[in-house]
């Protein structure tokens, strides 16, 4: 088991910073995050746009601003658990937290800030009857582990550049790949666009455009797909794996689950530390709300330092915290 | 004042009157309007959580432009009627218009 002394739910900007104020009051964080990177919607959706209401940046691109929070935090050396969402929340005998993700990683914390902006990013999916049932069953929603569709028959389905990657190099490795698309040409990257008509023309991978997947069977996996085209014509398409790929959108996932108190997807907080309704946990940044909140990543660096103020207690509970200025004490790194 | 309306995922459906000149795309409206709509990526055509079907007066409105036809056609279940409110600037072309939103 991870122990540390705050458990972050979330690694983006905020996310992020928060390590850094806790770093100052000697608070050692371990982050967690659904995306397999740190960086939140920075990296994962904008990361070459430019932020222009960062204190000090006239204009910052966004993933420059992640990269420059990373080397900002590394003094303080916090860990990650990346790629894994955080399931359950345990309290224990003494008031501390175990932490648990999806894939059975426990962390030992004596706080938890949630900093999970709109909360997890989660796979878009298409609307299939029975498609949940067959998720780990052939249907996945991306592709972790290619060798394990080597001599298979894969079916993917989508337009954007992730769908017309993973076509091209599924075809070196799959026994028979498909690619199903709604509409009559790709929009993704032309080159990457190029060579799946090519691999087409070539009779390597099978086109299925103007076309969508309408149901899927099988009998315990995943065997079979339906695919009606425009004309209503439909095609019954054995196969092993089925890989949906139309891209994440965030969903507020097992947090509404805790025992906070939510209001339309945000967590009401107390402003006065950005304390939550259950102590020893508290919610920074775009995922919590108040009168008057701004979901503006300088409002979430603002409530990080205060609400690093109030954990010291739960992790130095015998201490009497005094102020200090960086420019009076320096970084002091662990 | 333009008039148009705004189906929610119910499939209630309430009219809105703008003021010209207010330089608002739809979205910026809709959740100026209590709607529950997520707008992550703020207005730049990147995550289609403001995704939107035009039930009415989707010829009127301006064209899309390649941001917002790249998004589109990344979803699962956008159709020829779909739009993103981000990109729809609020102004007499949306007079009469119905939108029931989808994201």
């Amino acid at each position: 088991m991870i122990s540390t002394d705050i458990c972050i739910i979330g690694a983006g900007p905020v996310g992020l910073f928060a390590v850094f104020e806790a770093g100052l009051l000697k608070m050692r964080c371990h982050l967690i995050d659904a995306l397999p990177q740190v960086g939140g919607q920075l990296s994962e959706i904008y990361p070459q746009k430019p932020i222009y209401d960062i204190p000090g940046y006239p204009a910052i691109k966004a993933q420059e601003l992640v990269d420059n929070l990373m080397e900002q935090i590394a003094p303080f050396h916090p860990t990650f658990t990346l790629g894994e969402r955080v399931e359950s929340l345990d309290q224990q005998a003494d008031d501390s937290f175990v932490v648990t993700t999806n894939d059975g990683t426990s962390v030992h914390c004596q706080v938890v800030v949630i900093a999970g902006g709109l909360g997890c990013f989660e796979p878009r999916k298409p609307d299939i009857l029975n498609l949940e049932r067959f998720e780990g069953k052939g249907v996945s929603y991306m592709v972790k582990n290619p060798e394990q569709f080597r001599d298979r028959r894969v079916v993917l389905a989508g337009g954007g550049d992730s769908a017309l990657d993973w076509t091209i190099f599924l075809a070196d490795i799959a026994k028979e790949v498909t690619l199903v698309h709604r509409s009559d040409s790709f929009r993704g990257a032309p080159d990457s666009a190029g060579k799946v008509v090519e691999l087409a023309q070539k009779g390597r991978i099978n086109l299925a455009l103007q076309s969508t997947i309408t149901s899927i069977s099988g009998n315990g996996h995943l065997q079979e797909v339906s695919i009606t085209a425009k004309d209503k014509t439909v095609l019954n398409l054995p196969t092993d794996h089925l890989i949906p790929l139309f891209g994440l959108t965030p969903r507020l996932g097992p947090i509404a689950d805790w025992g906070l108190t939510i209001d339309k997807s945000a967590i009401n907080v107390d402003t006065t530390d950005y304390s939550t309704n259950i102590e020893r946990i508290y919610a920074i940044g775009d995922i919590n709300t108040y009168p008057g909140k701004l979901k503006l990543i300088l409002c979430g660096f603002h409530e990080a330092a205060l609400m690093c103020q109030s954990a010291f207690n739960y992790v130095y509970p015998n201490q009497k915290l005094s102020f200090k200025y960086t420019t009076v004490n320096g970084v002091p790194a662990f | 004042m333009i008039q148009f309306t705004i189906e929610d995922r119910d499939g209630v459906r309430q009219h809105l009157e703008i003021p010209e000149g207010i330089n608002l795309s739809l979205m910026e409206v809709l959740k100026a309007s209590d709607y529950n709509i997520l707008a992550t990526c703020g207005g730049m055509a990147l995550c289609a959580t403001c995704h939107v079907q035009v039930l009415d007066g989707a010829d009127a409105l301006p064209s899309m432009r390649d941001a917002e036809l790249d998004m589109l056609d990344t979803l699962p279940d956008a159709d020829s009627d779909s739009r993103l409110a981000c990109q729809i600037r609020v102004d007499e072309t949306l007079e009469g218009a119905v939108f029931r939103i989808r994201g």
